[in-house]
C-alpha cells in the first residue's frame, strides 16, 4: 500500500482549473456607449432602426414564407381573393345597382378600387395584430418595435404587387391604354402605403393594451369596404359631402388609382385629394408619435 | 483591466399590479374612466391611497459595476428581481428610476429559440433567429456550418422545426445563440434545457465565450453552473442587492439562507386522508444511538424513516437525496435498492433504516430531501432536513478534503 502522504497534489488543476477565465484586454476598441434611463428618448432610436433593417427583411420574409405553407393552391390565394371580390362587386354594383362606371368596363373600375383597398385592409389587420402575435419576441429581445408592424405592411405589399400584375393582364384583355399621367401611379401607391402604415401603427400599439381592437379591426375593414369608393365611383357622393368624405384617406388613394390607370372620365377632385393627403400625413405622424410613446411599456403590458 | 463596461446606478423598477380591477386594462374601462373623471374628487382619499399601494417594486436601488471581461452571476430566489434586471439591461423594458451605462454591443439571451417559427425549416430558422438576436446575414452565413455542426441536426435542416423532437429544437436554438459574438452577453437560465450531455456542451461553450475576453452576465438557479462559470456573484433578495462578492462566499450565503430542521423531523399535522405514503418521523442517528444533526466525519450513522401507507401502492418508494453546500446533488439512495419486499408497501406503519458511513462524505453541510413517491408519476410526500458532517481530523479525512468531487469513496489501492 502506498501511503497517501501528500494529498495536495494533482486534482486542483483538473476540471476546475480549466475554467479559470483570463481577463483579456483585447476588446476595448471603439465601443459605443449606451445609456439606459427612464423616459430617455433615445437619440439612437433611428440609428437602431437602420441597424435592424435586416431583421425587418427577415420578418417580412418569414411572414411571406409562412403565409401559404400547407395550403393547396399557395400564392394563388392572393389572386383568387381579389378576383372573386371584383366579380361580386361588378355583379352587385354594376349589374344590379346600375352604378355609373365612367366609361370604363366595370370589372376594371372595381379592380382599381379593390387593389388599394385589399392592400389597405390586409395591411391594417396584419400590422394591427402583429405586435400581439409576436409577443414572445417583444418580451424577450430588444429591437426597435417599429420593425414589426412595418414588416407586416411589407408582407401585404407583396400581395398587392401580385394583384397589380393581374390588373395589367386585365388592362390588356380590355385593351385599355393608361393615360400618360400613369407615371404618377407610384405616388398613389406610396399614399396607400403610408395610409396603411399609419393606421397599422395606431391599431398595433392600441391592441397591445386593449385587445378590444381585435374585434374592432374586422369591423373597420368590413365597414370600410362600403364607405370607400371600392365598388363605385366617388363622384356618386353628393358634392357637399365630398370634402368630409375625403377624410377617409382611401378615397384619395382609390380616386388617384383610377385617374392614373384608367384616365378618361375619371378625374380627381383636387380639394378632396388634398384633404386625403393631409389625413394620411396626420395619421402617419400621429401613429409614429403614439407608437414611440407607448413602445417603452410594450414588454410590461403585452 | 479595471475598465467598467456596465455601470448600474440606483436602479428601480415599479410594476403596478391589480390596479383595483382586473389586470387586463379593457377598453371599456378607459371609456368608463373618461365618464367618471369629473366625479373623481368624490372618491375618498383613503380609497385613493389604497390604489396607490397596489404597486410592486421588482427592483429597488440596485447598483453595481461590471468590469471588462468579468463573468458575473446573478442569483436569487424566485421573484427576487433577476429577470427584471436582465430585461432592463437588455432594453426590453425601461427602469422606473436609475441609470445604466453600457459600453459595447450587447446581446441578450433570455430564452433559447426566441422567434423560432414552427412552420419554417431548420435552415430558415437559423437565419431568422440569428437576425432576431442581432446577427447580420453575412455573419450568419459565415458561421452557418459551425452552427449546424454544433447543433447536430444536419440531417433535418430542411424539415420544418415543428417536426423536430424537443431535444433537437433546443440544440438548434442554442447553437445559433452560442455563435453570437457580442462584447457583452446577457444570459438567463438557458442551461436548463436539453439532456445532461448537451448541457455540459453548452456550459463548455459559454466558458469559451467568457475566456474570449467577453463580459458575461449570467442568471441561474444552478449553483454548479454558476460556480463553474462566474468569478463574481450578485445575490438579489426581494428586489434589493443583498450581496455582491466573490462566488464562494455568495453561494455560501445563498444556500445557508435556507434553514431546515437539523437531523430530526416529526409530522405535526395529521396524516392526509388520501391514498398514499406519508412520513411520520425522520431522524439521523449516530453510532451511539443519539438523534443528532451534527456528525463526526469518522462516525457511522443511520437514518430512521417512519412512515404510513394509507393504501397499497405498487412501485411506491422512499428516496433520500443528499445535496451538498454547493447545491450539487451528491447522490440519491432509494428503497428500491433493497430489492426484496419494499416494492409493494402494505397498508400501515413502517419503519425503514438506512446505514451510512460518514467517511463517505466530505465535511460540510448537507441538505437531505426525503421523498415518498412512485418514480416519475406521483409524489406523495416531501420533507427536508439538514445535516452537518464535522471534520474530526484524522490524516485520512484531512487529505480527502482537498480532492475535488462530491463524495469520498474509499477504494482499494495496492502496490504490486
Amino acid at each position: 500500500m502506498v501511503a497517501l502522504r501528500d494529498c495536495r497534489h494533482g486534482f486542483q488543476a483538473g476540471f476546475g482549473g480549466s475554467l479559470i477565465w483570463p481577463n483579456s484586454e483585447g476588446y476595448l476598441h471603439k465601443m459605443s456607449r449606451l445609456i439606459i434611463e427612464a423616459g430617455r428618448s433615445e437619440r439612437e432610436y433611428w440609428r437602431d432602426l437602420w441597424r435592424y433593417r435586416e431583421l425587418f427583411y427577415f420578418l417580412a420574409w418569414r411572414d411571406l414564407l409562412v403565409r401559404y405553407k400547407q395550403t393547396f393552391v399557395g400564392v394563388a390565394w392572393s389572386l383568387i381573393r381579389p378576383l372573386l371580390t371584383v366579380l361580386v362587386l361588378t355583379v352587385v354594383f354594376g349589374r344590379f345597382g346600375k352604378m355609373p362606371s365612367g366609361g370604363s368596363p366595370y370589372p376594371l373600375l372595381a379592380l382599381c378600387g379593390m387593389l388599394p383597398w385589399q392592400f389597405f385592409s390586409s395591411a391594417l389587420s396584419e400590422s394591427g395584430s402583429s405586435l400581439v402575435s409576436n409577443s414572445n419576441l417583444i418580451s424577450k429581445v430588444y429591437f426597435p418595435r417599429l420593425v414589426i408592424p412595418a414588416s407586416s405592411v411589407i408582407t401585404s405589399f407583396v400581395d398587392f404587387l401580385i394583384t397589380a400584375l393581374f390588373l395589367v393582364i386585365m388592362l390588356i384583355w380590355y385593351r385599355v391604354l393608361p393615360p400618360p399621367h400613369v407615371v404618377l401611379f407610384p405616388v398613389f401607391v406610396l399614399l396607400a402605403f403610408a395610409a396603411s402604415f399609419g393606421a397599422g401603427l395606431w391599431i398595433a400599439a392600441l391592441m397591445v393594451k386593449y385587445r378590444d381592437f381585435r374585434f374592432i379591426v374586422p369591423f373597420i375593414v368590413q365597414f370600410g369596404l362600403y364607405i370607400s369608393p371600392v365598388g363605385y365611383e366617388s363622384n356618386v357622393v353628393p358634392s357637399r359631402f365630398r370634402l368630409v368624405y375625403s377624410l377617409n384617406p382611401m378615397v384619395g388613394v382609390i380616386d388617384g388609382f383610377r385617374w392614373c390607370v384608367l384616365g378618361g372620365e375619371h378625374v380627381i377632385y383636387w380639394p378632396g385629394m388634398a384633404v386625403s393627403f393631409a389625413a394620411v400625413t396626420a395619421m402617419v405622424a400621429s401613429g409614429i408619435w403614439y407608437f414611440r410613446k407607448t413602445e417603452r411599456t410594450f414588454a410590461d403590458v403585452i | 483591466m479595471s475598465h467598467s463596461v456596465i455601470t448600474v446606478e440606483n436602479l428601480s423598477k415599479r410594476y403596478i399590479i391589480g390596479h383595483q380591477r382586473s389586470k387586463d386594462d379593457g377598453f371599456r374601462h378607459v371609456i368608463e374612466d373618461a365618464i367618471r373623471a369629473p366625479f373623481k374628487w368624490l372618491r375618498s382619499s383613503q380609497e385613493r391611497k389604497k390604489r396607490q399601494k397596489e404597486e410592486f417594486l421588482a427592483l429597488q436601488g440596485v447598483s453595481f459595476q461590471v468590469k471588462q471581461g468579468d463573468v458575473l452571476g446573478i442569483i436569487g430566489r424566485n421573484g427576487a428581481g433577476k429577470s427584471t434586471l436582465l430585461k432592463i439591461l437588455s432594453r426590453i423594458t425601461e427602469p422606473t428610476t436609475g441609470k445604466i451605462s453600457i459600453d459595447g454591443r450587447v446581446a441578450s439571451l433570455l430564452e433559447v429559440g426566441t422567434g423560432f417559427h414552427p412552420e419554417l425549416t431548420g435552415r430558415e430558422n437559423i437565419f431568422l433567429n440569428g437576425a432576431i438576436l442581432g446577427m447580420s446575414r453575412v455573419e450568419i452565413k459565415m458561421k452557418f456550418d459551425e452552427i449546424v455542426a454544433f447543433s447536430e441536426v444536419e440531417k433535418f435542416l430542411d424539415t420544418p422545426v415543428k417536426r423536430y423532437s424537443s431535444g433537437m429544437y433546443v440544440r438548434l436554438a442554442f447553437a445559433v445563440a452560442a455563435h453570437l459574438e457580442p462584447e457583452i452577453l446577457i444570459i438567463d437560465e438557458v442551461l436548463a434545457v436539453g439532456d445532461t450531455q448537451f448541457q455540459a456542451k453548452c456550459l463548455g461553450k459559454m466558458g469559451e465565450v467568457a475566456r474570449g475576453g467577453r463580459t458575461v452576465l449570467f442568471v441561474s438557479h444552478n449553483m454548479a453552473a454558476v460556480k463553474q462559470l462566474c468569478s463574481r456573484l450578485i445575490f438579489l433578495q426581494n428586489g434589493k442587492l443583498h450581496l455582491d462578492a466573490d462566488t464562494p462566499s455568495v453561494i455560501d450565503e445563498y444556500l445557508h439562507g435556507i434553514t431546515y430542521d437539523q437531523g430530526t423531523w416529526v409530522r405535526k399535522q395529521a396524516i392526509p386522508s388520501k391514498d398514499g405514503v406519508f412520513f411520520k418521523a425522520l431522524a439521523v442517528v449516530d453510532s451511539k444511538g443519539r438523534e443528532t444533526g451534527v456528525l463526526s466525519s469518522t462516525d457511522k450513522f443511520s437514518v430512521d424513516i417512519n412512515f404510513v401507507a394509507t393504501a397499497v401502492i405498487l412501485d411506491a418508494q422512499i428516496a433520500i437525496r443528499f445535496t451538498n453546500q454547493d447545491g450539487i446533488v451528491a447522490f440519491t439512495t432509494s428503497s428500491t435498492d433493497y430489492k426484496r419486499g419494499f416494492t409493494v408497501i402494505q397498508i400501515g406503519a413502517h419503519h425503514f433504516t438506512v446505514a451510512f458511513d460518514a467517511t463517505f462524505f466530505p465535511s460540510g453541510k448537507y441538505h437531505l430531501q426525503f421523498a415518498a413517491h412512485v418514480s416519475g408519476k406521483v409524489l406523495f410526500d416531501l420533507v427536508d432536513l439538514s445535516l452537518t458532517i464535522e471534520e474530526t481530523g484524522t490524516l485520512r479525512t484531512v487529505c480527502r478534503d482537498d480532492r475535488l468531487g462530491v463524495v469520498n469513496p474509499v477504494f482499494e489501492w495496492r502496490e504490486e
